[in-house]
């Protein structure tokens, strides 16, 4: 069967994403390896070192971070886990020490409201502005 | 005409808050430590001196007292040095140094060549305590009343100003205790 030859440029593109992956995944497990008991609590403690922010540098997470507090940090959460706490316990644990900041995540509560809303505020008033020009230009045709 | 002026009163409020906000971005690094009100956490550390002796939380309570985080590692400690000299000297509560994530030689090493300012010292090499504290980096200084409240912290190196507000801040604890 007769192959197009633009499907050769995106197979090389597949390729180099997919080795991109590899690599990433790679670089992501060059953190401390803890001896989880089960692949769900590895799930767990994957996804709440991603939510949660390392103090240090601040605009990195628990996971992506190398700072020696966010190793004691991971540290911390693994034995979490291994005491059986909920993932809701684990980031209170968090919050009581370092605050809300430390949580990628915020909640939705009345302070958070604007950081929540926000952006559908804003989307809501650039659509109604759009909706207001529209309708005046047409009228004025 | 009013109306072509809108895009520029945008534009000039865009500025403003972009200025504001570089300006107030070291500021905006600090974290409020939700711990203050809160009494101190249960801890037990070995000492400085003799690491086969403890100081607690309980040993601690009934007098004010200030907990200066610190370790040989950091360089902004040094900086800070002459100020934590003279809080040793000259604040009416005691200082307490709290070594974090060290190692006792080199912490050690360091009192001997700048000086020891601080009455005690405990040391947290594994880090628990210091993350019950809610420590994330070192400087740190605590304030913490004579019923075992932490009322202040103060995160980064003690300069002229921050000495003068936590003289002012100790002596406010020691009149507490009257």
């Amino acid at each position: 069967m007769h192959t197009p030859t633009f499907q050769r440029p995106m197979r090389c593109l597949a390729a180099a994403l997919f080795a991109l992956v590899l690599c990433s995944t790679a670089l992501a497990s060059a953190i401390e390896t803890y001896p989880f008991s089960s692949e769900l609590e590895e799930t767990r403690f994957r996804s709440l070192i991603a939510e949660l922010r390392c103090t240090v540098c601040q605009n990195q997470s628990l996971s992506d971070s190398d700072a020696p507090l966010a190793k004691d940090l991971r540290r911390e959460v693994f034995g979490m886990l291994q005491d059986n706490r909920s993932d809701q316990e684990i980031r209170d644990f968090m919050v009581e020490r370092y605050g809300e900041f430390v949580l990628y995540r915020p909640p939705l509560a009345g302070h958070t409201l604007l950081l929540w809303g926000g952006p559908v505020g804003l989307l809501v008033i650039g659509l109604a502005t759009a909706l207001i020009a529209i309708r005046k230009r047409r009228t004025a045709l | 005409m009013i109306r072509a002026l809108i895009p520029l009163g945008v534009f000039v409020a865009l500025i403003i808050l972009l200025v504001v906000g570089l300006q107030t971005s070291e500021e905006r690094k600090l974290i409020q430590s939700p711990l203050i009100g809160k009494p101190i956490p249960e801890f037990s550390l070995p000492t400085m001196q003799d690491p086969e002796a403890r100081i607690t939380h309980n040993d601690l309570i009934g007098e004010p007292f200030m907990l200066n985080v610190w370790g040989s590692w950091c360089w902004a400690c040094r900086e800070e040095h002459p100020f934590i000299e003279r809080l040793g000297r000259e604040a009416p509560i005691e200082l307490i140094g709290f070594n974090w994530k060290d190692r006792r030689e080199d912490a050690l090493a360091w009192i001997e060549r700048y000086g020891n300012s601080w009455s005690r010292q405990v040391v947290d090499f594994e880090g628990q305590t210091a993350i019950d504290l809610g420590v994330y980096g070192a400087p740190e200084t605590f304030l913490v009343d004579h019923r075992g409240i932490i009322r202040h912290k103060l995160v980064g190196p003690v300069n002229a100003n921050s000495f003068d507000d936590l003289m002012r801040r100790a002596m406010q604890l020691r009149a507490e205790t009257q």
